[in-house]
C-alpha cells in the first residue's frame, strides 16, 4: 500500500488536511497519530498572523463555513515549538505554508529546506482574505501567478512540493497544469469553496469576515469531479480533498484518480475518524484492490 | 478528554424550553471540573453537522447531567432523544473555574451569578464549593418565575439564594445585575474577601464585568461562542484578550475578567 508522492513515501493513503488538525498535538489523546499516512500542519506564515474577526465559523447543511484567516504564530515559533513534536510522531510531516508575496513563500521554503520535514504544501488557495474592502485574486485563481510562485519556490527547495489548488476557478485543470510545468511534485485539491451565509433576524452576515470557505460533505461531489478532471490530465500524483467523512468517501476519491486523500472537517466532528477511514480503505484494497488498479470504469456506464 | 459513546439515562423537559439530560459516563463524571464542557453529537452529521457544546451541570458517581435550552435545530433533536439511546460525547473540555483560591479553605465568600440557562454550570460549582466548606451566595435571574432554574437544587445544598425576575413574579423585580450590584454595595467592607463566578447572556456578563472591574472584585466568567471542534484545532472560537489571542474552548471557557478587553463596546477600563 506504500505510496510515493515526490520523494515522500506514505504507508497508507490517508493524510489529514491543513487547518483541521492543528499541529497534531491537539489530537494526541484522541487518536493514535502513528496510524496516519501523513500529517499536514496548519498553514504557517513568515510572521505571526492574528486571523479574522469573530464569528469565524458557521454551520451549513452538511458542512460549515470558516473564515479563520490563517491564524498562526509564524515560522520561527513553528520550528521551535511545534516541529519537534511533529517529528517525534514517526509519520511524514507536510508543512503547509502561505505568504502575501512570492518572496515570503520562498523565504519560508528555503528555511524549511534545512529542517527534517518530508514535504511542503503550498497553500495558494485560502479564500479568507479581507473581503470587506478588497477583491483580490488568489494565486491559485491565475495560472501564470501559480506558475511563477511554484517555480520560485522550486528554485529554493529540494523538498517534495505539493501545490494546493482552489476550486474557485473556471478551469482547475489549467492551474494544475501550470503548477506541474513549474515543477510541483503533486497537487492537492480542493481547498474550500468561497461561500457566505446571512442571519435573516439581524440582516448581518454570519461570519465576521462576511465570506468564508465552505467545507464538509456538501462539497464532496464537486471535489470528486475536479479530482477526476485533474488526475486524467496531469502525470503527477493528485491528493483528493473535500468532505471525506468515511472510508467510502475516501475510496471514491481514489477511484476518481487520487493517489492519496486528506481528511479535513471530519476531524472536528469525530477526532479519531481517520482510524476508521484507514481501516476501511485497507479492507477495500485487500478485497477490491483490482478495481483501484483498473481505475475508474467509464466504458461500461 | 475522551470521545465516548454514552447511554442516555433520562431526558426530561424541566420547564418551558428547558431540558435536563443524564448520561451514563463514569469517565466524564470522574474527571470533570466545574465550568468544563462537553461536545455532543446531536444530529446525524448532515443537516446538523457540527457537535454542540454544553456545560456540565452536575456530576454523580457514574453519570453526569446537562441542563439545556432548545434554541435551534440541534437542541431540538437532542430534546427528542429517548432513554436508552446512545450519543457520542467528547469531554471533559476547557479549563473550568479556578478554585485554587480556596485551597487554604473557606477564606472568602463565593458569589455565583447566573442568568437564564447560564445557571447550568453554576450548580456543579456550588456543589463543589459546599464540599470544601463554602456556603455559596447564588444570584439567579430570568424573565419570569417559571423560567427560574435550579431554585430547589441550590436551596437543597444550603446556598443563600437571591432571585430576580424581569416581571417581579418572584424575587426582586428587575435585572439580576441590578440585584447583584445593590447587594455588593452593601458589602463594601468585605470586598477583598469575595470572589464572583458568572455565566449568562453577553449583556448580563458585560454588566457583571463592569461592576466587578469597577469595584476591583475578583471575578471569573464563563464565555460562550460558536465552536466547531471544542479542543483547540479549528481556531473558530478565538477571542482577543490583554494576554493575546486566546481560544474559548481551550484557554476558556472560563476567563478571569482582568484579561478581558470587552464583550460589548466600549472597552473596559483596566
Amino acid at each position: 500500500m506504500r505510496i510515493k508522492i515526490g520523494k515522500m513515501y506514505i504507508k497508507n493513503p490517508i493524510m489529514v488536511a491543513s487547518g483541521t488538525f492543528g499541529y497534531a498535538k491537539e489530537f494526541e489523546r484522541l487518536m493514535d497519530l502513528k496510524e496516519l499516512g501523513a500529517v499536514v500542519t496548519k498553514t504557517i506564515t513568515l510572521t505571526p498572523k492574528k486571523g479574522n474577526p469573530m464569528p469565524r465559523i458557521c454551520e451549513t447543511p452538511s458542512g460549515m463555513l470558516n473564515s479563520i484567516g490563517l491564524q498562526n504564530e509564524g515560522l520561527n515559533n513553528f520550528i521551535e515549538e511545534k516541529l519537534p513534536y511533529l517529528k517525534k510522531i514517526g509519520v511524514p510531516v507536510v508543512v503547509s505554508i502561505s505568504g502575501d508575496s512570492v518572496e515570503e513563500f520562498f523565504k519560508i521554503a528555503s528555511r524549511l529546506d534545512r529542517e527534517d520535514i518530508d514535504a511542503i504544501e503550498l497553500n495558494i488557495s485560502c479564500p479568507n482574505l479581507n473581503r470587506k474592502t478588497k477583491r483580490e485574486r488568489l494565486i491559485a485563481q491565475d495560472k501564470d501567478a501559480t506558475y511563477e510562485l511554484v517555480r520560485a519556490v522550486r528554485a529554493h527547495t529540494d523538498k517534495t512540493l505539493i501545490t494546493k489548488l482552489s476550486p474557485n476557478v473556471t478551469d482547475i485543470v489549467e492551474i494544475a497544469e501550470a503548477s506541474t510545468r513549474a515543477g510541483t511534485d503533486a497537487v492537492s485539491l480542493v481547498n474550500t469553496f468561497l461561500g457566505m451565509a446571512i442571519d435573516i433576524k439581524t440582516g448581518r452576515p454570519k461570519l465576521g469576515n462576511v465570506t468564508g470557505g465552505l467545507s464538509g460533505p456538501c462539497i464532496k461531489p464537486i471535489a470528486i469531479r475536479m479530482v477526476w478532471e485533474v488526475a486524467k490530465n496531469i502525470d503527477k500524483p493528485v491528493i483528493g480533498i473535500g468532505g471525506i467523512m468515511s472510508s467510502e468517501d475516501a475510496i471514491e476519491f481514489l477511484l476518481a484518480g487520487a493517489k492519496a486523500v486528506q481528511v479535513g472537517t471530519a476531524n472536528f466532528i469525530k477526532p479519531d475518524i481517520c482510524r476508521e477511514i484507514i481501516k476501511g480503505v485497507k479492507d477495500y484494497i485487500k478485497n477490491k484492490g483490482h478495481l483501484l488498479k483498473k481505475g475508474l470504469n467509464i466504458a461500461s456506464t | 478528554m475522551k470521545d465516548i459513546d454514552v447511554k442516555i439515562l433520562s431526558n426530561k423537559n424541566i420547564t418551558h424550553t428547558y431540558y435536563k439530560i443524564v448520561f451514563e459516563a463514569p469517565y466524564i463524571a470522574k474527571f470533570s471540573r466545574p465550568g468544563q464542557f462537553v461536545m455532543v453529537r446531536c444530529g446525524n452529521g448532515q443537516e446538523i453537522f457540527l457537535r454542540r457544546p454544553f456545560s456540565i451541570h452536575r456530576v454523580a458517581l457514574e453519570s453526569f447531567e446537562i441542563l439545556y435550552e432548545v434554541i435551534g435545530k440541534g437542541t431540538a433533536i437532542l430534546s427528542k432523544k429517548k432513554r436508552g439511546e446512545h450519543l457520542q460525547v467528547l469531554g471533559p473540555l476547557g479549563n473550568g473555574f479556578d478554585l485554587s483560591y480556596f485551597k487554604k479553605g473557606p477564606v472568602a465568600d463565593a458569589f455565583l451569578v447566573g442568568g437564564g440557562i447560564g445557571v447550568a454550570p453554576l450548580l456543579f460549582l456550588a456543589e463543589r464549593l459546599v464540599r470544601i466548606g463554602i456556603k455559596p451566595v447564588v444570584f439567579i435571574g430570568a424573565r419570569e418565575k417559571d423560567l427560574i432554574l435550579c431554585e430547589k437544587d441550590f436551596r437543597r445544598i444550603g446556598a443563600e439564594l437571591h432571585i430576580a425576575t424581569d416581571d417581579g413574579s418572584i424575587g426582586y423585580k428587575g435585572s439580576i445585575t441590578d440585584l447583584f450590584k445593590g447587594y455588593i454595595r452593601e458589602l463594601k467592607n468585605k470586598k477583598e474577601g469575595c470572589l464572583v463566578y458568572a455565566c449568562g447572556p453577553e449583556v448580563m456578563l458585560d454588566k457583571i464585568i463592569r461592576i466587578c472591574k469597577n469595584k476591583r472584585i475578583y471575578c471569573q466568567v464563563s464565555l460562550e461562542t460558536l465552536m466547531a471542534c471544542g479542543f483547540g484545532a479549528c481556531l473558530g472560537c478565538a477571542i482577543e484578550t490583554l494576554h493575546g489571542t486566546k481560544l474559548v474552548c481551550k484557554d476558556g471557557p472560563i476567563f478571569n475578567i482582568e484579561e478581558l478587553i470587552s464583550l460589548k463596546s466600549p472597552d473596559y477600563e483596566n
